[in-house]
């Protein structure tokens, strides 16, 4: 066993982001108090990484000595992380700009977790999947906490630490109970073994406490009760880049898991997926539609949406992994693009946050309010956008795998969402606003979330693109 | 060359897209109308170089499919799988198709450039008017029924907003009380109607995929042929596509809309609801021809339907008073003669005159256009009269125009409406009644037609001191001409062997209606001398006709008059449209609203569906309340939930 050079190119985006991360570092502590300088670099190393990925989109290999797996999975992920990321930090800069928090760690944090993410999604052994968990949660604990100033966002971080904290302690106690069954923590080792370990119960209770770990992670229900709290108090960029990249993590995770390794399908197991799936998307529609913070009702919508594509995870077939990686694509854009618009609209100390301060939006930002249209339209799962496919494709597996029940549950809390999205629409378009309800729009943000709507067009219109993307390395 | 055919598709896209999206930014009217017609003038440039190479070409290997992409892919590898690709498909029906509207539209594009000149919504008008050609160059090229519906649909969409385009003016709607509807009712009653025809599509759509297991014209088309005479399936998918059709291409009992729809700017009414979106029923039958051949029975109601269609709408024309309204009924008369040539299987025979009524009543549309221009929106031939010495152009072309339309020798009309007329008589689908109320029809078009000519351009001015007519400027005349040219020698694309001419129209389309023609055993037949006798009576029935209108209206203007006295119940019987808006508002209309109101609105609404809301509302606000108590912002709970989830897990599996 020696190290080769061909696993260093192989993970080439992985490498590029580390090393944008680590130059980050000693840029910063030679030359303090320039943040735009690090905005740039971490763009440029978010992109050249975008980049490698694109180039290194083709078979699995397996590398580092079995601990990771590159190819087609882990770059169809990388490129949503990155585009999550990149998104993230370009509505950030004027975001932090304008609430005087603008500070270069933020991006070097940003590149960090998304590290993290590329671990999780590349793994082929669970400590890998532990320490590329860890390594993101860190970071977005300390972003949650950026305004470190603000209550709120101490309270955020704080909660959203210790919780996490607890999870990490079941994710490592189920790690543990599969090695103490299996022998061993390579993921293909436990694949080709699973027919006789899926019979013993403790490999079953290391199975179940993975399952809590990453229920966790993703928002649902009834591990959801962070979110709300946390998403409120983080910077609301920062909320942008948990509800999107670190959740497309999770999910990453999730489907290496219980799609690829484990392979359950129909067991009890899937049962209880569906479960948690339903149980999520009830509550998570019907609650937001209680509420009057948009960060609240856009966390409550990201439970929901945990929910729908958990339906994916519960069918256990291709059309179920197929949906996911679709659905977290759609996911990514029109989360950010409406967290953008938040940040955006967002004054200093926490104005303009309540739904009615979206009132008449339309007539004084028209741009603005076409581009949230169109992301409360894909949230809500109307066609022509992409986040109609996205239901699609996850609603067709549960049908595929006699899971009807869960699609209707799917299709009818879908229904009750849309009363809460376009609320929002009515809001901007037919009723008249108050006056002076926008902060200046920035151009990178402005960049942004146009192309998160015109992407969200695109693959609403040419869904086959993504499919075709995810199906043909199948 | 053909792989260019989404190019004439898509440009009209972009053209609609620029502006719509920066319309009202730009100044110059002269710039708008350049960028409008000028993306529809190159569609027709590609489409017409597609079509020298096809000629070309064998007659077999004319079809091309054009793939774009992969638009729907859903249960791959079952049974019920499905796959719908965005492709286009060139052959000769659809390139034939492609030429009329890019053509003809082109024309109506630069028309419109003077007619809507200083119009507030100039930049709205070709927006609409682009993304139209859009629509319906899906609909022609399409090569699947998916993609064809979605062009059906758009071209209906455009249809209701080009209708109600100038949305505030005031229009009497059939069904309305007088001076109540505005033109944005007659949109949204044309929109209605045409709903009734697309559910018809989409349910024969449903069923040719669970017949055929695809929707895709090659599959449908070639499992088709080896179905058997008579198959059920085959009955109803064409009876669902022909309800279809009779919404969308104006025929009974569906045709109500399309007189309404004259709301709309003349260039729409010449555009949409006569050279193009109403043959799209025709078009689509052709289009089918197949699956129809398979269904004698559904083939005889096409006939029928078209017949009597073709008769009612003409003598309804007879006492109209409004220019367009007049125009308007003569559409759907000759729509009428276009199923009828479907229905007796003459397929090619119902294009021929599907195209050459694209180009006569293109012309009769906007030389109308022009008049009304002209007369300061007057819409009322009784208050016109003598106009040829101010619009010698117009008069001109309006009548080549109305000689076409009423079939004299060697006008395009001739050719197209005799060759449905001896196929109504000579197929073994047609019978001689059928001929006979296509002659009649015949003898009542050439009537109403040289009416509305006397009564506009010839006699006295009977309009008053204030109006000054003047000829229209040149973008608009230049279309008459280039039109009224080709509907003098439109014809000529399709001369009968019975007149030493090869009929190329018909063999140019044989290769598409070929297994629709194996499948019925039509053989070609030969020239027959009753052919000449049919053709003589047709020409002088028509002749009959312009001479009548001639004397009654230049003459003896007396007989009109004695004759509306005499026979008052006709008269008002054909001047109130056989009362069908009356009768469908009675029955359903009336009943569906009363309906809506009692039971749907305060009955089901209210009570069930509001109080259900309601219930749910109160039931989310407990809930809400509920988990408030336990979203408390402690940390702490949140663990304990956590746990609590943990154990259910845990249970679960291990106990389960």
């Amino acid at each position: 066993m020696s190290l080769n050079i061909a696993d260093f190119v192989s993970s080439s985006p992985l490498m590029a982001v580390t090393a944008t991360a680590l130059l980050l570092i000693l840029v910063e502590a030679s030359r303090k108090g320039r943040p735009g300088l690090s905005f740039t670099l971490s763009m440029a190393g978010l992109f050249a990484a975008s980049v490698f990925a694109v180039v290194n989109y083709s078979d699995e290999q397996i590398v580092f000595f079995g601990m990771l797996r590159q190819g087609w999975y882990a770059n169809f992920l990388n490129l949503v992380f990155l585009s999550a990321a990149m998104l993230t930090v370009l509505v950030s800069k004027p975001y932090l700009e304008r609430q005087g928090a603008h500070r270069g760690e933020y991006y070097i944090l940003i590149l960090f977790a998304t590290i993290g993410m590329m671990f999780m999604a590349g793994a082929n052994d669970l400590i890998v999947v532990f320490l590329g968990i860890e390594l993101m949660s860190l970071c977005l604990y300390v972003l949650a906490g950026f305004f470190r100033t603000k209550d709120t966002s101490n309270e955020s971080a704080l909660k959203y630490f210790l919780l996490g904290a607890f999870a990490t302690g079941f994710l490592l106690y189920g790690i543990t109970l599969i090695y103490g069954t299996a022998g061993t923590t390579n993921l293909e080792a436990i694949s080709k073994n699973l027919p006789t370990l899926s019979s013993q119960w403790m490999f079953m209770v290391g199975v179940g406490l993975l399952l809590t770990a990453f229920a966790f992670k993703v928002a649902a229900v009834p591990f959801h009760m962070w979110a709300p709290d946390v998403y409120e108090g983080a910077p609301t960029t920062v909320t942008a880049f948990m509800s999107t990249g670190a959740k497309a993590a999770a999910f990453a995770t999730f489907v290496l898991l219980f799609h690829q390794v484990f392979q359950f399908t129909g067991s009890k197991v899937n049962d209880l997926i569906a479960y948690i799936a339903a149980a999520s998307m009830v509550l998570g529609n019907v609650i937001a539609i209680a509420q009057a913070n948009i960060k609240r009702m856009l966390a409550y919508s990201s439970i929901a949406h945990a929910g729908y594509m958990l339906s994916g995870i519960a069918a256990g077939n291709s059309e179920g992994q197929t949906g996911i990686l679709f659905y977290l694509v759609a996911y990514t854009l029109m989360n950010v693009g409406a967290f953008g618009i938040v940040g955006l609209m967002e004054k200093v100390d926490d104005q303009n946050l309540q739904l009615d301060d979206y009132t008449g939006l339309s007539q004084q930002r028209p741009f603005l309010a076409a581009l949230m249209a169109i992301f409360m339209f894909s949230l809500a799962g109307v066609p022509p956008f992409a986040g109609f496919f996205g239901k699609y494709y996850v609603f067709l597996s549960a049908v595929k795998a006699d899971m009807t029940w869960l699609a209707v549950v799917g299709v009818m809390t879908s229904l009750v969402s849309a009363y809460y999205y376009l609320r929002i629409v009515v809001l901007m378009y037919f009723r008249d606003g108050k006056g002076d309800v926008a902060a200046q729009p920035a151009i990178p943000a402005l960049v942004a979330v146009t192309s998160s709507a015109i992407l969200l067009l695109q693959f609403g219109i040419f869904p086959s693109f993504i499919v075709n993307a995810v199906q043909k390395l199948f | 060359m053909t792989s260019f055919a989404p190019y004439i598709v898509f440009l009209p896209f972009i053209g609609f897209l620029v502006l719509g999206l920066f319309g009202s930014r730009i100044k110059s009217e002269k710039l708008i109308g350049i960028i409008g017609s000028g993306v529809v003038g190159v569609s027709f440039a590609i489409a017409m170089a597609i079509f020298v190479q096809m000629v070309g070409e064998e007659p077999h290997a004319r079809k091309h499919v054009v793939e774009l992409f992969t638009w729907i892919s859903a249960f791959t590898g079952t049974a019920s799988s499905i796959h719908v690709v965005v492709a286009y498909q060139v052959d000769q029906l659809s390139i034939l198709m492609t030429l009329i509207v890019t053509g003809v539209g082109f024309l109506i594009h630069v028309y419109s450039i003077g007619y809507m000149h200083g119009d507030a919504g100039f930049w709205r008008f070709f927006a609409y008017l682009n993304l139209f050609i859009f629509a319906m160059l899906n609909l022609v090229l399409a090569d699947n029924f998916l993609l064809m519906f979605l062009g059906w649909e758009g071209v209906g969409l455009c249809s209701y907003l080009l209708i109600g385009f100038w949305y505030d003016r005031k229009f009497d709607v059939g069904g309305y009380a007088a001076g109540t509807a505005t033109t944005n009712d007659a949109a949204r009653k044309a929109f209605i109607v045409n709903r009734i025809g697309d559910f018809g599509f989409i349910l024969a759509m449903l069923l040719i995929f669970h017949t055929f297991g695809s929707l895709r014209f090659d599959s449908v088309f070639n499992g088709a042929e080896l179905m058997s005479i008579g198959n059920q399936a085959a009955f109803w998918i064409t009876l669902l596509l022909f309800v279809g059709a009779t919404g969308k291409s104006a025929q009974i009992p569906l045709f109500v809309w399309l007189p309404d729809a004259m709301a709309g700017p003349t260039p729409v009414s010449a555009l949409i609801h006569a050279a193009t979106m109403v043959t799209a029923g025709v078009y689509m039958v052709a289009r089918c021809s197949i699956l129809f051949a398979l269904a004698p029975t559904t083939l005889q109601v096409v006939a029928i339907i078209g017949a009597l269609t073709a008769i009612v709408a003409a003598s309804i024309g007879l006492v109209q008073n409004d220019i367009k309204k007049i125009l308007a009924y003569s559409t759907v008369s000759q729509l009428g003669y276009m199923f009828l040539a479907l229905g007796v299987a003459a397929f090619s025979a119902g294009i021929f005159h599907l195209t050459t009524h694209a180009f006569f009543k293109a012309l009769l549309f906007l030389g109308s256009g022009a008049v009304i221009h002209a007369m300061h929106d007057e819409q009322d031939i009784q208050k016109m009269g003598g106009l040829k010495k101010y619009l010698p152009t117009t008069y001109k072309t309006f009548l080549i125009g109305a000689i076409a339309i009423a079939g004299i020798f060697p006008f395009a009309g001739f050719f197209s409406k005799d060759e449905i007329l001896w196929k109504a008589f000579s197929s073994e689908h047609g019978s001689v009644v059928m001929w006979a109320i296509g002659v009649i029809g015949a003898g009542l078009t050439a009537f109403y037609m040289f009416r509305l000519v006397i009564l506009t351009f010839e006699g006295t001015f009977r309009f008053g001191e204030e109006v000054h007519p003047h000829e229209a400027p040149k973008t608009m005349t230049v279309p008459l001409i280039i039109l009224a040219f080709l509907s003098l020698v439109g014809g000529f694309i399709g001369v009968p062997k019975s007149f030493f001419g090869n009929n190329m129209i018909e063999h140019w389309l044989a290769p598409v209606f070929e297994p629709a023609s194996t499948k019925l055993l039509l053989i070609e037949e030969g020239v027959h001398a009753t052919e000449y006798v049919l053709m003589a009576l047709s020409l002088g029935i028509a002749a009959a006709g312009i001479y009548g209108a001639w004397k009654v209206y230049t003459k003896r203007p007396d007989i009109a008059e004695s004759l509306r006295n005499k026979y008052t119940k006709v008269y008002s019987l054909l001047l109130n449209k056989y009362f069908v808006d009356e009768v469908y508002d009675k029955t359903v209309v009336g009943p569906t609203v009363k309906l809506s109101e009692k039971l749907l609105w305060k009955g089901f609404d209210v009570a069930v569906i509001d109080g259900a809301l309601n219930g749910m509302a109160s039931l989310v606000s407990v809930t809400a309340l509920w988990f408030r108590k336990i979203q408390t912002g402690i940390a702490q709970t949140y663990a304990v939930v956590f746990v609590g989830g943990i154990v259910f897990v845990l249970a679960w599996l291990i106990l389960k």
